[in-house]
Protein backbone atom coordinates (compact mmCIF):
# COMPACT_ATOMS: atom_id res chain seq x y z
CA UNK A 1 0.00 0.00 0.00
CA UNK A 2 2.52 2.57 1.09
CA UNK A 3 5.09 3.39 -1.51
CA UNK A 4 8.39 5.11 -0.85
CA UNK A 5 10.95 5.27 1.88
CA UNK A 6 10.71 4.12 5.47
CA UNK A 7 10.63 7.70 6.74
CA UNK A 8 7.32 8.27 5.01
CA UNK A 9 5.81 5.34 6.85
CA UNK A 10 7.00 6.85 10.10
CA UNK A 11 5.75 10.35 9.37
CA UNK A 12 2.36 9.36 8.01
CA UNK A 13 1.56 6.29 10.07
CA UNK A 14 3.71 5.41 13.03
CA UNK A 15 4.21 8.80 14.65
CA UNK A 16 0.54 9.85 14.45
CA UNK A 17 -0.50 6.47 15.81
CA UNK A 18 1.93 6.73 18.71
CA UNK A 19 0.59 10.22 19.50
CA UNK A 20 -2.99 8.96 19.42
CA UNK A 21 -2.20 6.09 21.77
CA UNK A 22 -0.26 8.39 24.09
CA UNK A 23 -3.06 10.96 24.40
CA UNK A 24 -5.78 8.32 24.73
CA UNK A 25 -3.96 6.48 27.51
CA UNK A 26 -2.25 9.31 29.39
CA UNK A 27 -5.19 10.07 31.75
CA UNK A 28 -5.07 6.47 32.94
CA UNK A 29 -1.36 6.75 33.62
CA UNK A 30 -2.12 9.93 35.54
CA UNK A 31 -4.74 8.07 37.58
CA UNK A 32 -2.25 5.34 38.46
CA UNK A 33 0.63 7.64 39.37
CA UNK A 34 -1.64 9.84 41.52
CA UNK A 35 -2.95 6.80 43.36
CA UNK A 36 0.53 5.90 44.59
CA UNK A 37 1.90 9.40 45.13
CA UNK A 38 2.13 10.68 48.74
CA UNK A 39 0.19 13.82 49.62
CA UNK A 40 3.36 15.85 50.11
CA UNK A 41 4.26 15.40 46.45
CA UNK A 42 0.68 15.53 45.25
CA UNK A 43 0.03 19.05 46.46
CA UNK A 44 3.14 20.62 45.06
CA UNK A 45 2.32 23.45 42.59
CA UNK A 46 3.21 22.80 38.97
CA UNK A 47 5.64 25.73 38.86
CA UNK A 48 7.55 24.60 41.96
CA UNK A 49 11.18 23.72 41.30
CA UNK A 50 10.86 20.13 42.49
CA UNK A 51 7.59 19.36 40.66
CA UNK A 52 8.09 15.89 39.32
CA UNK A 53 5.04 14.94 37.31
CA UNK A 54 5.77 11.61 35.71
CA UNK A 55 7.30 9.57 38.48
CA UNK A 56 7.39 9.21 42.23
CA UNK A 57 10.22 7.89 44.36
CA UNK A 58 8.09 7.41 47.44
CA UNK A 59 5.12 5.26 46.40
CA UNK A 60 2.49 4.82 49.08
CA UNK A 61 -0.67 2.79 49.64
CA UNK A 62 -2.19 5.42 51.93
CA UNK A 63 -4.85 6.51 49.47
CA UNK A 64 -6.08 2.99 48.88
CA UNK A 65 -6.12 2.29 52.63
CA UNK A 66 -8.04 5.52 53.21
CA UNK A 67 -10.59 4.39 50.65
CA UNK A 68 -11.28 1.13 52.45
CA UNK A 69 -10.98 2.38 56.02
CA UNK A 70 -12.66 5.78 55.89
CA UNK A 71 -15.29 5.27 53.20
CA UNK A 72 -17.65 2.46 52.14
CA UNK A 73 -15.72 1.87 48.94
CA UNK A 74 -15.93 -1.93 49.32
CA UNK A 75 -19.68 -1.66 49.64
CA UNK A 76 -19.89 0.55 46.55
CA UNK A 77 -17.97 -2.01 44.52
CA UNK A 78 -20.27 -4.83 45.65
CA UNK A 79 -23.35 -2.68 45.00
CA UNK A 80 -22.20 -1.76 41.51
CA UNK A 81 -21.28 -5.34 40.70
CA UNK A 82 -24.62 -6.69 41.96
CA UNK A 83 -26.67 -4.03 40.15
CA UNK A 84 -24.74 -4.38 36.89
CA UNK A 85 -24.93 -8.19 36.97
CA UNK A 86 -28.64 -8.47 37.77
CA UNK A 87 -29.76 -5.76 35.36
CA UNK A 88 -27.62 -7.35 32.64
CA UNK A 89 -29.25 -10.75 33.23
CA UNK A 90 -32.75 -9.24 33.18
CA UNK A 91 -31.98 -7.30 30.02
CA UNK A 92 -30.47 -10.30 28.26
CA UNK A 93 -33.50 -12.41 29.14
CA UNK A 94 -35.94 -9.81 27.80
CA UNK A 95 -33.75 -8.81 24.86
CA UNK A 96 -33.16 -12.37 23.64
CA UNK A 97 -36.85 -13.23 23.76
CA UNK A 98 -37.95 -9.98 22.13
CA UNK A 99 -35.17 -10.15 19.54
CA UNK A 100 -36.20 -13.69 18.64
CA UNK A 101 -39.85 -12.71 18.28
CA UNK A 102 -39.09 -9.67 16.14
CA UNK A 103 -36.56 -11.40 13.91
CA UNK A 104 -38.08 -14.83 13.36
CA UNK A 105 -41.80 -14.82 13.99
CA UNK A 106 -44.58 -13.53 11.76
CA UNK A 107 -47.11 -11.45 13.59
CA UNK A 108 -48.98 -8.22 12.97
CA UNK A 109 -47.12 -4.97 13.70
CA UNK A 110 -43.72 -6.70 13.91
CA UNK A 111 -42.08 -3.95 11.87
CA UNK A 112 -43.73 -1.19 13.87
CA UNK A 113 -42.66 -2.75 17.16
CA UNK A 114 -39.09 -3.04 15.90
CA UNK A 115 -39.10 0.68 15.17
CA UNK A 116 -40.54 1.47 18.61
CA UNK A 117 -37.74 -0.51 20.26
CA UNK A 118 -35.16 1.23 18.12
CA UNK A 119 -36.55 4.62 19.16
CA UNK A 120 -36.47 3.73 22.87
CA UNK A 121 -32.85 2.71 22.31
CA UNK A 122 -32.21 6.37 21.47
CA UNK A 123 -34.02 7.85 24.49
CA UNK A 124 -31.30 9.32 26.73
CA UNK A 125 -31.56 8.88 30.50
CA UNK A 126 -31.38 12.64 30.99
CA UNK A 127 -34.75 13.13 29.27
CA UNK A 128 -36.77 11.30 31.92
CA UNK A 129 -34.82 11.30 35.16
CA UNK A 130 -37.01 13.80 37.04
CA UNK A 131 -40.42 12.14 36.49
CA UNK A 132 -38.75 8.74 36.89
CA UNK A 133 -37.42 9.80 40.30
CA UNK A 134 -41.00 10.59 41.36
CA UNK A 135 -42.21 7.23 40.06
CA UNK A 136 -39.43 5.38 41.87
CA UNK A 137 -40.42 7.16 45.06
CA UNK A 138 -44.10 6.30 44.60
CA UNK A 139 -43.18 2.64 44.08
CA UNK A 140 -41.16 2.86 47.32
CA UNK A 141 -38.01 1.76 45.52
CA UNK A 142 -35.98 4.88 46.34
CA UNK A 143 -32.55 4.30 47.88
CA UNK A 144 -32.59 0.56 47.12
CA UNK A 145 -30.58 -1.31 44.49
CA UNK A 146 -33.88 -2.28 42.87
CA UNK A 147 -34.48 1.30 41.75
CA UNK A 148 -31.50 0.83 39.41
CA UNK A 149 -31.92 -2.88 38.64
CA UNK A 150 -35.40 -2.18 37.29
CA UNK A 151 -34.60 1.05 35.43
CA UNK A 152 -31.27 0.13 33.81
CA UNK A 153 -33.03 -2.39 31.53
CA UNK A 154 -34.83 0.56 29.90
CA UNK A 155 -31.67 1.43 28.03
CA UNK A 156 -30.17 -2.10 28.02
CA UNK A 157 -33.15 -4.06 26.63
CA UNK A 158 -33.52 -2.01 23.42
CA UNK A 159 -29.81 -2.42 22.79
CA UNK A 160 -29.84 -6.19 23.50
CA UNK A 161 -32.97 -6.67 21.39
CA UNK A 162 -31.50 -4.76 18.48
CA UNK A 163 -28.24 -6.68 18.59
CA UNK A 164 -29.94 -10.06 18.98
CA UNK A 165 -32.29 -9.33 16.07
CA UNK A 166 -29.23 -9.02 13.86
CA UNK A 167 -27.88 -12.36 15.08
CA UNK A 168 -31.17 -14.21 14.80
CA UNK A 169 -31.81 -12.91 11.30
CA UNK A 170 -28.48 -14.34 10.16
CA UNK A 171 -29.38 -17.88 11.25
CA UNK A 172 -30.93 -19.80 8.35
CA UNK A 173 -34.62 -20.71 8.69
CA UNK A 174 -33.89 -24.27 7.60
CA UNK A 175 -32.11 -25.00 10.86
CA UNK A 176 -35.28 -24.46 12.79
CA UNK A 177 -37.48 -26.18 10.24
CA UNK A 178 -35.37 -29.36 10.49
CA UNK A 179 -35.93 -29.45 14.22
CA UNK A 180 -39.64 -28.84 13.78
CA UNK A 181 -39.95 -31.65 11.24
CA UNK A 182 -38.24 -33.92 13.72
CA UNK A 183 -41.05 -33.12 16.12
CA UNK A 184 -39.67 -30.31 18.27
CA UNK A 185 -42.12 -27.67 19.38
CA UNK A 186 -41.45 -24.09 18.38
CA UNK A 187 -40.40 -23.31 21.94
CA UNK A 188 -38.00 -26.26 22.07
CA UNK A 189 -36.55 -25.36 18.68
CA UNK A 190 -35.82 -21.92 20.00
CA UNK A 191 -34.21 -23.06 23.26
CA UNK A 192 -32.19 -26.03 21.97
CA UNK A 193 -31.42 -25.13 18.37
CA UNK A 194 -31.39 -21.37 17.87
CA UNK A 195 -30.12 -20.07 21.22
CA UNK A 196 -26.93 -22.18 21.24
CA UNK A 197 -26.09 -20.86 17.77
CA UNK A 198 -26.64 -17.30 18.98
CA UNK A 199 -24.32 -17.61 22.01
CA UNK A 200 -21.66 -15.25 20.60
CA UNK A 201 -24.35 -12.61 20.14
CA UNK A 202 -25.65 -13.14 23.66
CA UNK A 203 -22.13 -12.80 25.01
CA UNK A 204 -21.54 -9.56 23.08
CA UNK A 205 -24.81 -8.08 24.27
CA UNK A 206 -24.06 -9.15 27.84
CA UNK A 207 -20.55 -7.65 27.94
CA UNK A 208 -21.77 -4.43 26.42
CA UNK A 209 -24.75 -4.20 28.78
CA UNK A 210 -22.50 -4.85 31.78
CA UNK A 211 -20.13 -2.01 30.90
CA UNK A 212 -23.07 0.31 30.22
CA UNK A 213 -24.61 -0.35 33.62
CA UNK A 214 -21.25 0.04 35.35
CA UNK A 215 -20.92 3.39 33.61
CA UNK A 216 -24.42 4.72 34.37
CA UNK A 217 -24.42 7.82 36.51
CA UNK A 218 -27.46 10.09 36.58
CA UNK A 219 -30.07 7.53 37.71
CA UNK A 220 -27.74 6.31 40.45
CA UNK A 221 -27.05 9.90 41.50
CA UNK A 222 -30.72 10.80 41.72
CA UNK A 223 -32.28 7.57 43.08
CA UNK A 224 -29.76 6.68 45.80
CA UNK A 225 -29.10 8.77 48.88
CA UNK A 226 -27.54 6.84 51.76
CA UNK A 227 -23.76 6.28 51.53
CA UNK A 228 -24.04 2.50 51.89
CA UNK A 229 -26.33 2.11 48.89
CA UNK A 230 -24.24 4.04 46.38
CA UNK A 231 -22.50 2.77 43.28
CA UNK A 232 -18.81 3.48 42.61
CA UNK A 233 -19.22 6.52 40.31
CA UNK A 234 -21.72 8.18 42.66
CA UNK A 235 -19.92 7.25 45.87
CA UNK A 236 -16.62 8.60 44.60
CA UNK A 237 -18.29 11.84 43.50
CA UNK A 238 -20.28 12.50 46.64
CA UNK A 239 -18.11 11.15 49.46
CA UNK A 240 -14.61 12.18 48.36
CA UNK A 241 -15.44 15.80 47.69
CA UNK A 242 -16.42 17.76 50.80
CA UNK A 243 -17.54 21.23 49.88
CA UNK A 244 -14.70 22.60 47.80
CA UNK A 245 -12.10 20.16 49.06
CA UNK A 246 -11.18 17.36 46.69
CA UNK A 247 -9.41 14.36 48.21
CA UNK A 248 -7.43 13.79 45.06
CA UNK A 249 -5.38 10.82 46.26
CA UNK A 250 -8.33 8.67 47.33
CA UNK A 251 -10.37 10.01 44.41
CA UNK A 252 -7.86 8.74 41.87
CA UNK A 253 -7.43 5.49 43.83
CA UNK A 254 -11.22 5.06 43.70
CA UNK A 255 -11.31 5.85 40.00
CA UNK A 256 -8.55 3.32 39.36
CA UNK A 257 -10.00 0.50 41.45
CA UNK A 258 -13.51 1.26 40.19
CA UNK A 259 -12.32 0.88 36.61
CA UNK A 260 -10.54 -2.43 37.13
CA UNK A 261 -13.54 -4.79 37.10
CA UNK A 262 -14.81 -3.34 33.80
CA UNK A 263 -11.32 -3.41 32.36
CA UNK A 264 -10.91 -7.08 33.33
CA UNK A 265 -14.26 -8.11 31.88
CA UNK A 266 -13.41 -6.13 28.76
CA UNK A 267 -9.92 -7.60 28.38
CA UNK A 268 -11.30 -11.14 28.38
CA UNK A 269 -13.93 -10.40 25.76
CA UNK A 270 -12.44 -7.66 23.58
CA UNK A 271 -13.60 -9.30 20.38
CA UNK A 272 -17.14 -9.75 21.65
CA UNK A 273 -17.19 -6.21 22.92
CA UNK A 274 -16.05 -4.82 19.59
CA UNK A 275 -18.60 -6.87 17.68
CA UNK A 276 -21.28 -5.66 20.09
CA UNK A 277 -20.18 -2.08 19.56
CA UNK A 278 -20.06 -2.25 15.79
CA UNK A 279 -23.20 -4.42 15.68
CA UNK A 280 -25.07 -1.82 17.69
CA UNK A 281 -24.11 0.78 15.13
CA UNK A 282 -24.91 -1.25 12.07
CA UNK A 283 -28.23 -2.44 13.55
CA UNK B 1 -38.19 -41.13 9.96
CA UNK B 2 -39.66 -41.77 6.54
CA UNK B 3 -43.08 -42.25 8.06
CA UNK B 4 -43.10 -38.93 9.85
CA UNK B 5 -41.90 -37.15 6.74
CA UNK B 6 -44.71 -38.64 4.67
CA UNK B 7 -47.42 -38.00 7.22
CA UNK B 8 -46.05 -34.47 7.67
CA UNK B 9 -46.39 -33.71 4.00
CA UNK B 10 -49.84 -35.21 3.76
CA UNK B 11 -51.29 -33.38 6.75
CA UNK B 12 -49.54 -30.13 5.96
CA UNK B 13 -52.40 -27.58 5.74
CA UNK B 14 -53.70 -28.12 9.27
CA UNK B 15 -50.41 -27.84 11.24
CA UNK B 16 -49.48 -24.77 9.26
CA UNK B 17 -52.73 -23.10 10.28
CA UNK B 18 -52.19 -24.11 13.87
CA UNK B 19 -48.63 -22.85 13.69
CA UNK B 20 -49.83 -19.45 12.55
CA UNK B 21 -51.94 -19.26 15.69
CA UNK B 22 -49.08 -20.56 17.72
CA UNK B 23 -46.67 -18.03 16.26
CA UNK B 24 -48.73 -15.01 17.24
CA UNK B 25 -49.23 -16.20 20.78
CA UNK B 26 -45.57 -17.08 21.13
CA UNK B 27 -44.52 -13.67 19.83
CA UNK B 28 -46.90 -12.03 22.26
CA UNK B 29 -45.55 -14.05 25.19
CA UNK B 30 -41.95 -13.34 24.24
CA UNK B 31 -42.57 -9.60 24.04
CA UNK B 32 -44.44 -9.25 27.32
CA UNK B 33 -41.44 -8.80 29.68
CA UNK B 34 -39.91 -6.15 27.42
CA UNK B 35 -43.20 -4.33 26.97
CA UNK B 36 -43.87 -4.28 30.73
CA UNK B 37 -40.43 -2.86 31.65
CA UNK B 38 -40.30 -0.32 28.85
CA UNK B 39 -43.90 0.73 29.43
CA UNK B 40 -43.42 1.14 33.16
CA UNK B 41 -40.09 2.96 33.04
CA UNK B 42 -40.11 4.82 29.70
CA UNK B 43 -43.67 5.41 28.47
CA UNK B 44 -45.15 6.09 31.91
CA UNK B 45 -42.37 8.51 33.00
CA UNK B 46 -42.70 10.28 29.68
CA UNK B 47 -46.40 10.94 30.22
CA UNK B 48 -45.71 11.80 33.86
CA UNK B 49 -42.93 14.18 32.74
CA UNK B 50 -45.23 16.03 30.37
CA UNK B 51 -47.85 16.39 33.15
CA UNK B 52 -45.17 17.48 35.62
CA UNK B 53 -43.90 20.16 33.26
CA UNK B 54 -47.43 21.56 32.99
CA UNK B 55 -47.97 22.08 36.73
CA UNK B 56 -46.13 23.70 39.59
CA UNK B 57 -44.75 20.83 41.67
CA UNK B 58 -41.83 21.41 44.00
CA UNK B 59 -40.26 18.94 46.39
CA UNK B 60 -42.90 18.17 49.01
CA UNK B 61 -45.54 20.46 47.48
CA UNK B 62 -48.12 18.96 45.15
CA UNK B 63 -48.58 21.47 42.35
CA UNK B 64 -51.58 22.55 40.34
CA UNK B 65 -52.05 22.87 36.60
CA UNK B 66 -50.38 26.00 35.23
CA UNK B 67 -50.36 25.34 31.48
CA UNK B 68 -47.23 26.39 29.64
CA UNK B 69 -46.09 28.77 32.36
CA UNK B 70 -42.98 26.76 33.17
CA UNK B 71 -41.87 26.76 29.55
CA UNK B 72 -42.56 30.48 29.34
CA UNK B 73 -40.52 31.13 32.46
CA UNK B 74 -37.68 28.93 31.31
CA UNK B 75 -37.64 30.54 27.87
CA UNK B 76 -37.06 33.96 29.43
CA UNK B 77 -34.36 32.59 31.70
CA UNK B 78 -30.90 33.74 30.60
CA UNK B 79 -29.20 30.62 32.07
CA UNK B 80 -31.52 28.43 30.02
CA UNK B 81 -30.65 30.35 26.87
CA UNK B 82 -26.96 29.94 27.63
CA UNK B 83 -27.52 26.21 28.15
CA UNK B 84 -29.26 25.89 24.79
CA UNK B 85 -26.43 27.69 23.03
CA UNK B 86 -23.83 25.65 24.95
CA UNK B 87 -25.53 22.38 24.07
CA UNK B 88 -25.51 23.13 20.34
CA UNK B 89 -21.95 24.43 20.41
CA UNK B 90 -20.74 21.47 22.46
CA UNK B 91 -22.51 18.95 20.22
CA UNK B 92 -21.39 20.59 16.97
CA UNK B 93 -17.74 21.13 17.79
CA UNK B 94 -17.18 17.76 19.46
CA UNK B 95 -18.88 15.90 16.61
CA UNK B 96 -16.67 17.53 13.97
CA UNK B 97 -13.50 16.72 15.92
CA UNK B 98 -14.59 13.22 16.85
CA UNK B 99 -15.40 12.42 13.23
CA UNK B 100 -12.18 13.89 11.83
CA UNK B 101 -9.87 12.36 14.44
CA UNK B 102 -11.81 9.10 14.57
CA UNK B 103 -11.59 8.69 10.81
CA UNK B 104 -7.89 9.46 10.86
CA UNK B 105 -7.30 6.91 13.62
CA UNK B 106 -9.42 4.33 11.77
CA UNK B 107 -7.30 4.79 8.64
CA UNK B 108 -4.12 4.45 10.70
CA UNK B 109 -5.43 1.19 12.13
CA UNK B 110 -6.66 -0.20 8.81
CA UNK B 111 -3.45 -1.96 7.81
CA UNK B 112 -1.32 -4.78 9.10
CA UNK B 113 1.29 -4.10 11.73
CA UNK B 114 2.67 -5.88 14.73
CA UNK B 115 0.63 -5.49 17.90
CA UNK B 116 -2.46 -4.28 16.03
CA UNK B 117 -4.90 -6.24 18.20
CA UNK B 118 -3.27 -4.88 21.35
CA UNK B 119 -3.33 -1.29 20.12
CA UNK B 120 -6.98 -1.63 19.17
CA UNK B 121 -7.87 -3.07 22.57
CA UNK B 122 -6.04 -0.30 24.43
CA UNK B 123 -7.47 2.45 22.27
CA UNK B 124 -11.01 1.59 23.34
CA UNK B 125 -10.23 2.11 27.03
CA UNK B 126 -11.47 5.73 27.20
CA UNK B 127 -14.80 4.49 25.90
CA UNK B 128 -15.32 1.64 28.38
CA UNK B 129 -13.88 3.08 31.59
CA UNK B 130 -16.78 4.75 33.45
CA UNK B 131 -16.98 8.32 32.20
CA UNK B 132 -17.25 9.85 35.65
CA UNK B 133 -14.05 8.17 36.80
CA UNK B 134 -11.95 9.09 33.78
CA UNK B 135 -13.35 12.63 33.84
CA UNK B 136 -12.03 13.00 37.37
CA UNK B 137 -8.56 12.18 36.06
CA UNK B 138 -8.99 15.00 33.52
CA UNK B 139 -10.28 17.40 36.14
CA UNK B 140 -7.17 16.66 38.18
CA UNK B 141 -5.02 17.23 35.11
CA UNK B 142 -6.74 20.58 34.53
CA UNK B 143 -6.40 21.68 38.17
CA UNK B 144 -5.08 25.28 38.05
CA UNK B 145 -2.46 24.85 40.77
CA UNK B 146 -1.27 21.30 40.18
CA UNK B 147 -1.91 20.96 36.45
CA UNK B 148 0.42 18.66 34.54
CA UNK B 149 -0.88 20.29 31.36
CA UNK B 150 0.26 23.72 32.52
CA UNK B 151 3.62 22.24 33.47
CA UNK B 152 4.04 20.66 30.04
CA UNK B 153 3.05 23.81 28.17
CA UNK B 154 5.40 25.83 30.38
CA UNK B 155 8.31 23.47 29.84
CA UNK B 156 7.71 23.58 26.08
CA UNK B 157 7.73 27.38 26.25
CA UNK B 158 4.14 27.98 25.11
CA UNK B 159 3.04 29.79 28.26
CA UNK B 160 4.71 31.92 30.91
CA UNK B 161 2.01 31.88 33.57
CA UNK B 162 -0.68 29.47 34.65
CA UNK B 163 -3.84 28.88 32.64
CA UNK B 164 -6.94 28.67 34.81
CA UNK B 165 -8.59 25.97 32.74
CA UNK B 166 -11.85 25.53 34.60
CA UNK B 167 -12.15 29.02 36.09
CA UNK B 168 -12.72 30.93 32.87
CA UNK B 169 -16.05 30.35 31.04
CA UNK B 170 -14.58 29.94 27.54
CA UNK B 171 -11.64 27.85 28.66
CA UNK B 172 -13.94 25.70 30.79
CA UNK B 173 -16.10 24.94 27.74
CA UNK B 174 -12.97 24.16 25.73
CA UNK B 175 -11.75 21.81 28.44
CA UNK B 176 -15.08 19.99 28.47
CA UNK B 177 -14.97 19.70 24.69
CA UNK B 178 -11.45 18.25 24.85
CA UNK B 179 -12.54 15.57 27.32
CA UNK B 180 -15.62 14.69 25.28
CA UNK B 181 -13.55 14.35 22.11
CA UNK B 182 -11.03 12.21 23.99
CA UNK B 183 -13.80 9.92 25.18
CA UNK B 184 -15.61 9.74 21.82
CA UNK B 185 -12.76 9.27 19.35
CA UNK B 186 -12.30 5.54 20.14
CA UNK B 187 -15.97 4.84 19.44
CA UNK B 188 -15.76 6.63 16.08
CA UNK B 189 -12.45 5.00 15.22
CA UNK B 190 -13.50 1.43 15.99
CA UNK B 191 -16.89 1.76 14.29
CA UNK B 192 -15.40 3.39 11.19
CA UNK B 193 -12.63 0.79 11.16
CA UNK B 194 -15.31 -1.90 11.02
CA UNK B 195 -16.80 0.02 8.09
CA UNK B 196 -13.45 0.34 6.34
CA UNK B 197 -12.81 -3.38 6.65
CA UNK B 198 -15.92 -4.15 4.63
CA UNK B 199 -14.56 -2.16 1.68
CA UNK B 200 -12.73 -4.44 -0.71
CA UNK B 201 -9.05 -3.46 -1.21
CA UNK B 202 -9.49 -4.35 -4.89
CA UNK B 203 -11.45 -1.14 -5.39
CA UNK B 204 -8.51 0.85 -4.07
CA UNK B 205 -6.12 -1.07 -6.30
CA UNK B 206 -8.30 -0.54 -9.35
CA UNK B 207 -8.42 3.19 -8.67
CA UNK B 208 -4.65 3.25 -8.14
CA UNK B 209 -4.08 1.51 -11.48
CA UNK B 210 -6.30 4.12 -13.12
CA UNK B 211 -3.92 6.72 -11.73
CA UNK B 212 -5.85 8.09 -8.75
CA UNK B 213 -3.75 9.84 -6.10
CA UNK B 214 -4.17 8.66 -2.49
CA UNK B 215 -6.36 11.66 -1.66
CA UNK B 216 -8.57 11.05 -4.72
CA UNK B 217 -8.80 7.37 -3.83
CA UNK B 218 -10.06 8.30 -0.40
CA UNK B 219 -12.51 10.96 -1.59
CA UNK B 220 -14.00 9.11 -4.54
CA UNK B 221 -13.80 5.48 -3.42
CA UNK B 222 -13.53 5.08 0.35
CA UNK B 223 -15.62 7.97 1.62
CA UNK B 224 -18.82 7.26 -0.39
CA UNK B 225 -18.71 3.61 0.66
CA UNK B 226 -18.13 4.55 4.27
CA UNK B 227 -20.92 7.12 4.34
CA UNK B 228 -23.73 4.83 5.62
CA UNK B 229 -21.69 3.74 8.67
CA UNK B 230 -20.53 7.31 9.22
CA UNK B 231 -24.08 8.65 9.21
CA UNK B 232 -25.26 6.16 11.82
CA UNK B 233 -22.22 6.70 14.05
CA UNK B 234 -22.61 10.47 13.85
CA UNK B 235 -26.31 10.39 14.66
CA UNK B 236 -25.75 8.10 17.64
CA UNK B 237 -23.00 10.30 18.91
CA UNK B 238 -25.01 13.49 18.39
CA UNK B 239 -27.84 12.13 20.54
CA UNK B 240 -25.47 11.03 23.30
CA UNK B 241 -23.60 14.34 23.28
CA UNK B 242 -26.71 16.47 23.09
CA UNK B 243 -28.12 14.79 26.19
CA UNK B 244 -24.78 14.58 28.02
CA UNK B 245 -24.71 15.08 31.75
CA UNK B 246 -21.91 13.36 33.62
CA UNK B 247 -18.96 14.99 31.93
CA UNK B 248 -20.09 18.55 32.63
CA UNK B 249 -21.38 17.63 36.08
CA UNK B 250 -17.93 16.40 37.10
CA UNK B 251 -15.77 18.95 35.29
CA UNK B 252 -17.53 22.20 36.19
CA UNK B 253 -20.97 21.41 37.63
CA UNK B 254 -22.25 23.97 35.13
CA UNK B 255 -19.96 26.70 36.46
CA UNK B 256 -18.18 29.07 36.55
CA UNK B 257 -21.26 31.26 37.15
CA UNK B 258 -23.58 28.88 35.23
CA UNK B 259 -21.60 29.43 32.02
CA UNK B 260 -21.17 25.78 30.99
CA UNK B 261 -24.60 24.29 31.63
CA UNK B 262 -26.15 21.92 29.12
CA UNK B 263 -29.85 21.03 29.04
CA UNK B 264 -29.34 18.06 31.34
CA UNK B 265 -27.12 19.70 33.94
CA UNK B 266 -29.40 22.71 34.17
CA UNK B 267 -32.44 20.45 34.50
CA UNK B 268 -30.63 18.63 37.31
CA UNK B 269 -29.73 21.86 39.06
CA UNK B 270 -33.31 23.15 38.89
CA UNK B 271 -35.15 19.90 39.52
CA UNK B 272 -32.94 18.05 42.00
CA UNK B 273 -30.62 20.78 43.29
CA UNK B 274 -33.22 23.47 43.93
CA UNK B 275 -36.27 21.21 44.16
CA UNK B 276 -38.23 22.94 41.40
CA UNK B 277 -39.36 19.62 39.95
CA UNK B 278 -41.75 21.02 37.35
CA UNK B 279 -39.29 23.54 35.95
CA UNK B 280 -36.56 20.90 35.86
CA UNK B 281 -38.88 18.54 33.98
CA UNK B 282 -39.68 21.36 31.55
CA UNK B 283 -35.98 21.97 30.84
CA UNK B 284 -35.42 18.23 30.29
CA UNK B 285 -38.39 17.98 27.97
CA UNK B 286 -37.17 20.98 25.99
CA UNK B 287 -34.57 18.55 24.59
CA UNK B 288 -37.32 16.42 23.15
CA UNK B 289 -38.06 18.30 19.88
CA UNK B 290 -34.39 18.25 18.90
CA UNK B 291 -33.91 14.61 19.83
CA UNK B 292 -37.10 13.76 17.97
CA UNK B 293 -35.81 15.49 14.84
CA UNK B 294 -32.52 13.59 14.99
CA UNK B 295 -34.31 10.26 15.46
CA UNK B 296 -36.60 10.97 12.50
CA UNK B 297 -33.62 11.81 10.29
CA UNK B 298 -31.95 8.59 11.41
CA UNK B 299 -35.02 6.45 10.74
CA UNK B 300 -35.55 7.99 7.31
CA UNK B 301 -31.90 7.49 6.45
CA UNK B 302 -31.89 3.86 7.56
CA UNK B 303 -35.06 3.19 5.57
CA UNK B 304 -33.54 4.79 2.48
CA UNK B 305 -30.39 2.71 2.77
CA UNK B 306 -32.39 -0.48 3.35
CA UNK B 307 -34.68 -0.01 0.38
CA UNK B 308 -31.85 0.85 -1.97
Amino acid sequence: MIEGAAWRKWVFYNIPLILFVFVLLFPFYWMIITTFRPDGELYRPWNAANYQPFWTNNPTLDHILYLFEETSFGRWMLNTMFIAAVSTVISLFCGVLAGYALARLNFPFAGGLGTVIFVTYLVPQTLLFIPLAEIIRNFRLGDTPWSLILTYPTFLIPFCTWLMMGYFKAIPKELEECARIDGASRWKAMIYIILPVAVPGILSAGIFAFTLSWNEFIYALVFLSSPDQKTVPVGVTSELIRGDVFFWGPLMAGALLGSIPVAIVYSFFVEHYVSGLTGSVKG
Amino acid sequence: MAVTAVSGSVARPIPRLRRMEDERWLAFALLVPTAVLLGLFIAYPFVEGVLLSLNSTRVGIKGEFVGLKNFDKVWNDSIFRTSVWNTFWYTGVTTVFKLALGLWLAILLNRHFRGKALVRAFILLPFIIPTVLSTFAWKWMFDPTFSVINWTLFQLGFITQRINWLGDPDLAMTSIIIVNVWRGVPFFAISLLAGLQTISPELQEAAAIDGARPWQRFWHVTWPLLLPVTMVVVLFSVIQTFADFQLVYVMTGGGPANATHLFATYAYQLGIGTGLLSEGAAVSLAMFPFLFLIVVVQLLYIRRVETR
